[in-house]
């Protein structure tokens, strides 16, 4: 059985203009102990798709479908039982730490806090407890750090006492929304290979939402390539890199210019992304598509399989896309 | 293609005076060295790539080169004559000669102004007897160029996308016909396939009108892509400079190789199995520099001499110098 297993979500906003659909029937699961990587660029409903699963959308955010986590159904849980899902299997942590972390509070309150409340741990032992935690994610003299205010971290520093506050309840499954799209690259390979490092010796599943395609080859077993709320194609990472079949997908990979091999000039995906208040009828990609069928402007494609666990939404043979 | 450098800059120094909370008003400010001792030379139609971590001084060096930021010392040569000595009404000829763009593109554009004048802006100042039908050719031409409709003219920044937004910002660079423009990571707010869009247009734009880029980003594939040479900074001091192609085949000092090892590769066999140099530890304090090798605190091979001894830029062949006593 799989640790989550999203069937059909879908995430609209009611606003002054209509409603606006941000995802559109999502389905995807993960396994335990598994990385799932969602890829996207900005506006394609990637953060809005977690959000809606987690019951974290804005006021005027709606979400319909089903979202099994442990075999029990979550979505549109009550508040209360949300939260306590949220604070002991289900972590966050999201791309800029300072805005997620309380400038007037010590960090040792803040990571105290959640050991006190929730897992009713006397003061003594849950300062205890996050110091390891600290010394976990590789803060140096993490016992007189953990006592500083968070303005007095770095960047790098900040999100290691994020992720160290997310998994001081031991979570099943770490959600990290662009966790390193604020970092140096330098900075960004220490946390990506601390969040591996953890991820083995916790056991748990995490979701990577990134627009980065090298973070994504580096740490990810799975992954799902949205665009315009829809998945255009969701597989194996190795697969997916080796042999993408979607329009879309091919197009990102090609857009990124290489470290490892020089070419002449990158390939564009022309246009521009798709305005979600009026979204297209059919395949949100189309307009921007070189294999445009005629269906494609009016209908949209459903995932069909291409082999084991890689499916693609796609109307063009996919021996037709070079 | 000239072969005519167009830009030297030598020995270049800022520094910025910082003080701290608890000083006297008569308390030494002290001395952030935010660009120290940096030198390069550029020809037209080139491009030069610079590349370090945040706060290693690239936009500093890119305000100091246009005089944005006072420099303490050094020389910026732009085709014979020192921009460094000049007062701002002798500079003036020179700066359409020099242009910007900057990161956030809807951030650098005036809200309040259409984008038909947003891009004559540069044109009506430094040109203000232009008539205004050559004023309107210019600005439809120049738009064509970049890839935006000339009927577009009327509308405001807001109603544009990020990419369209940097377009119109390259637009207005390049009304006056710069010989040089300063890009200060002109694609990191931008999607992947964005951000191709707008390299190809540079570079195209480069070649069409024999422009010569200075080109600052963090994002090391990108800047291998478009530049001539790389010149990788570190808490504002040059640790390697050399041709594009050199710099990542063959770097010879400890940072610009971690910092090479650190890119993501996009392609899993390549990047789950690769050996990562990993950087221990953080950027030291700039105030606080260390001594000798601004490095040697992150550095797996520093020795008791980089303390002591800072080291020399020197030059390994004719195109590539590096600043390590230890530099493969």
């Amino acid at each position: 059985m799989s640790l989550l297993d999203v069937k059909n979500l879908k995430v609209e906003f009611e606003t002054a203009d209509g409603v606006v659909s941000a995802v559109n029937n999502v389905n995807f699961s993960i396994d335990e102990g598994k990385i799932l990587a969602i890829v996207g660029e900005s506006g394609s409903g990637k953060s809005q798709t977690v959000f809606g699963m987690t019951g974290l959308l804005d006021h005027n955010g709606k979400a319909t479908g089903s979202v099994m986590f442990e075999g029990e159904e979550i979505l549109n849980l009550s508040n209360e039982k949300l939260n306590q899902i949220r604070a002991e299997k289900i972590a966050m942590i999201f791309q800029d730490p300072m805005t997620s972390l309380n400038p007037y509070v010590r960090v040792s309150e803040q990571m105290t806090e959640v050991l006190i409340h929730h897992q009713g741990l006397s003061k003594s032992d849950a300062l205890k407890q996050s110091i390891s935690m600290l010394d976990a994610v590789r803060i140096p003299d993490a016992v007189n750090r953990i006592r500083m205010y968070p303005h007095e971290f770095s960047g790098g520093m900040r999100q290691r006492v994020m992720i160290a506050m997310s998994l001081l309840c031991r979570p099943k499954l770490l959600i990290a929304d662009e966790p390193t799209t604020a970092l140096d690259v330098t900075v960004q390979a220490q946390i990506m290979k601390l969040l591996a490092d953890l991820q083995k010796d916790f056991g748990m599943s995490i979701i990577l939402i990134t627009h980065d395609l090298g973070v994504v080859a580096g740490s990810s077993d799975d992954m799902l390539v949205m665009y315009g709320g829809e998945i255009m194609e969701i597989g194996k990472t190795e697969d997916i890199y080796s042999s993408p079949t979607h329009p879309y997908t091919q197009g990102l990979m090609s857009a990124v210019p290489r470290l490892n091999d020089s070419e002449e000039r990158l390939t564009t995906i022309p246009g521009n992304p798709p305005n979600m208040m009026k979204a297209p009828e059919g395949c949100p990609f189309a307009p921007r598509c070189n294999y445009t069928l005629d269906k494609c402007n009016s209908d949209s494609p459903v995932l069909a399989k291409v082999s084991d666990n890689h499916f693609r939404a796609c109307h063009v043979a996919k021996e037709k896309i070079s | 293609m000239s072969n005519q450098e167009i830009l030297e800059v030598k020995n270049l120094k800022v520094n910025f005076d910082v003080r701290s909370e608890g000083d006297m008003p008569w308390t030494k400010a002290k001395k952030l060295k935010a660009v120290n001792d940096v030198s390069f030379s550029l020809k037209a139609g080139e491009t030069l790539g610079v590349v370090g971590e945040s706060g290693c001084g690239k936009s500093t060096l890119a305000r100091a080169i246009v005089k944005m930021v006072p420099a303490e010392s050094g020389e910026v040569v732009w085709l014979g004559n020192d921009l460094l000595g000049m007062s701002s009404a002798e500079i003036r000829p020179y700066r359409k000669q020099i242009q910007m763009i900057f990161q956030d593109p809807l951030a650098s554009l005036n809200p309040r102004m259409n984008i038909g004048e947003i891009i004559a802006e540069p044109l009506r100042t430094h040109y203000p007897k232009t008539p205004e039908s050559d004023v309107q050719a210019r600005v439809s031409d120049v738009m064509n160029k970049v890839g935006l409709l000339d009927n577009l003219m009327n509308r405001y920044p807001h109603e544009f996308s990020g990419g369209q937004c940097q377009r119109i910002g390259i637009a207005r660079a390049l009304i006056l016909k710069p010989k040089l423009i300063i890009c200060d990571e002109p694609v990191s707010a931008l999607d992947v396939s964005i951000q191709a869009q707008v390299v190809n247009l540079l570079m195209d734009l480069q070649e069409e009108m024999d422009l010569a880029l200075i080109f600052i980003a963090h994002d090391l594939s990108v800047v291998k892509h478009i530049s001539t040479k790389i010149m990788v900074l570190y808490l504002g001091n040059m640790v390697e400079l050399a041709n594009s192609e050199d710099i990542y085949k063959a770097p010879s000092h400890p940072y610009t190789q971690a910092l090479i090892s650190a890119v993501p590769i996009p392609d899993p066999s390549v990047e789950k199995n690769k050996d990562l140099i990993l950087i221990e530890g953080e950027l030291p304090s700039p105030i606080n520099p260390p001594s000798g090798c601004v490095f040697r605190t992150r550095c797996h091979k520093a020795q008791e001499v980089c303390a002591n001894e800072k080291p020399d830029f020197k030059g390994l062949s004719k195109d590539h110098s590096v600043a390590c006593h230890f530099h493969d």
